[in-house]
């Protein structure tokens, strides 16, 4: 269980996040939707303690997240983020072996390996484990961060899953799938907080949605409770026309054209 | 019996001689290159480590910018501390000042560079590179204001010598370099994760500021003591590490010790070639690491690809 009470994130005197409070169950998936600045972002830079909020609290599996330490955190919870830059040529097994350093001291053990394998297994990565990460394509190593985190807090029963727009350089078939892995990891008992910008994905992978607009909730519920032509255009500032999809009972977002004024262009 | 005598004496004054030469000129020479050269070594591939940079070396964080200030502030103001104090007080003066000067804009460099009590790479890089220049452009005065016999002692500084090799050297900055030598090979995880991003290592459980302090506290002991006693050797921090990468990946927890190895075999052949190449006269060290160095790790890379 997550709970988020009043959190209030300021820098350089501008307010980023202002009394934001929510909760995730476990084995939820929380889709956090918003435009450009909208706080997103900084939400999850808090969730993962980078960055500290100026009042609020979070309490994760019925303990502030302040009490916790380093090292029983880093098994708990784990984050993959959009972009990693990389300089140094390690393998890919090397790199998602990372994922279990809170794990082993300084040998890992069959467990380590076989954890790894299974992550591997379950993002497409396996033919890759010999290859040096820098030779794959931005997709591919996407993959294999998330091995990695995966092989993280994959022991963990209450884990939090933090993902920050991962699928953004994913082409269509893997888009899904990390989604889809997300949600198998929600029916195992998972926490996730999952940010993406397609409406649709949210629609179709998460349990509830949060909406922010310039660092304040505005919205939270099910897909079918917040996704409404008024809640997006509050929100994203577009026009849309939401059906209902009869086979799955989830919400689908039409998105209409934008037209310009071509006299703009004079 | 008399000629047998005089010959036997002669040849045991020769042998003893020999033992002497061996042992205390010798000996603390090789230990010396050992030490300093294993030194440089570690230290480069931490410090590549924590900026995640293959192109940093100590001297970025100000080690060898301030060590040269300061001993050549004490070259030039020599006559006017120590009227009243020895010639060899005097050389150890000089070592001990670039200990603490190395020291010094180090810990400058880190305090500028901690944000809300966190270490910041970024801000190290950018105030080591200031300090460096600061402390450069203060050197360049001394260095112009000086006559032209402590230019000459401050030339042979700046190039770097095992010459000043003693026993006495030895047992006072040996322990300095020993502990770094001992304790930096065991932040081989902690750096790998660091390739992540520093965030990453975090979430891992990493404790990144605390590499951070360490590693730059420990470099800092290691190239601030071999500095104070051998001048300024450069490109061996640099080259040795990614040698290292190039033979074995880049697995800090090979990469660590190797570099601790190579960079000791690399220095000790380096001094080799400084003495026996233009005997009886001998190359500065420094120019050695440079000259050699360039050529083979080009080669290296050049095969590599």
């Amino acid at each position: 269980m997550l709970r988020v009470e009043k959190i209030n994130y300021e820098v350089k005197g501008r307010k980023l996040l202002k009394d934001i409070t929510f909760q995730v169950r476990k084995g939820e998936i929380l889709a956090v939707l918003g435009a450009n600045g909208a706080g997103k972002s900084t939400l999850m830079g808090v969730l993962c303690g980078e960055k500290k909020p100026n009042s609020g609290q979070i309490h994760f599996n019925g303990k502030l997240l302040s009490a916790y330490d380093a090292a029983t955190l880093s098994k708990c919870r784990a984050l993959l983020s959009q972009q990693q830059q990389m300089t140094l040529s390690f393998k890919v097994e090397e790199i998602v072996l990372m994922g279990r350093y809170p794990h082993y001291k300084n040998t890992p053990t069959a467990h380590d390996y076989k954890v790894v394998a299974e992550t591997m297994e379950l993002c497409g990565v396996t033919a890759f484990a010999d290859r040096d990460f820098l030779s794959l394509s931005g997709g591919e190593q996407q993959r294999v961060h998330l091995a990695r985190v995966l092989a993280q807090i994959w022991d963990s029963p209450d884990a939090l899953l933090l993902l920050d727009e991962p699928i953004s350089a994913l082409d269509l078939h893997y888009q899904q799938k990390v989604l889809a892995i997300a949600r198998a990891l929600a029916r195992k008992g998972f926490m996730v907080v999952l940010i993406v910008h397609d409406v649709n994905f949210a629609a179709m992978y998460a349990d509830r949605i949060l909406m922010l607009k310039h660092g304040r909730k505005l919205f939270h519920g099910t897909p079918v409770e917040v996704l409404a032509q008024k809640e997006i255009y509050t929100i994203f500032s577009v026009e849309s026309n939401v059906i209902m999809n009869p086979r799955t009972l989830k919400p689908y977002v039409q998105l209409e054209e934008m037209e310009i004024d071509l006299e703009l262009f004079r | 019996m008399l000629m047998g005598k005089i010959d036997h004496a002669e040849s045991t004054d020769q042998n003893s001689m020999q033992a002497n030469v061996l042992f205390e000129i010798r000996m603390p020479r090789l230990l010396l290159g050992l030490l300093v050269g294993a030194a440089l070594g570690i230290s480069g591939a931490t410090i590549q480590g924590i900026f995640r940079n293959p192109l940093a070396e100590p001297g970025l964080i100000g080690i060898s910018s301030g060590a040269s200030l300061f001993a050549v502030l004490i070259i030039a103001f020599e006559t006017f501390l120590l009227t009243s104090l020895s010639a060899w007080l005097g050389y150890y003066i000089l070592a001990f000042g670039a200990f603490v000067g190395a020291g010094l804009t180090a810990f400058l460099v880190y305090r500028i560079a901690r944000k809300n009590g966190r270490p910041n790479v970024t801000t190290m890089l950018l105030a080591g590179i200031a300090i460096n220049a600061f402390a450069g452009a203060l050197t360049g005065l001394m260095t112009y204001m000086s006559t032209e016999q402590q230019l000459r002692t401050i030339t042979f500084w700046m190039l770097g010598s095992l010459g000043g090799a003693t026993w006495d050297n030895l047992l006072a900055i040996g322990p300095f370099i020993c502990i770094s030598l001992f304790i930096l090979p065991f932040f081989g995880k902690s750096l790998n994760a660091f390739a992540l991003g520093e965030l990453q290592a975090d979430l891992l459980g990493m404790r990144t500021d605390r590499v951070k302090r360490w590693v730059v506290i420990l470099s800092t002991l290691a190239v601030g003591a071999s500095v104070a006693v051998s001048g300024i050797i450069g490109f061996v921090g640099l080259i040795v590490p990614h040698t290292v990468r190039l033979m074995g990946g880049p697995d800090h927890r090979f990469v660590l010790p190797g570099s601790l190895l190579l960079g000791a075999l690399v220095l000790t052949l380096a001094d080799v070639i400084a003495r026996v190449s233009v005997a009886p006269i001998e190359l500065p060290i420094g120019v050695i690491t440079a000259l050699l160095g360039t050529p083979i790790f080009l080669y290296i890379l050049i095969k590599d690809k």
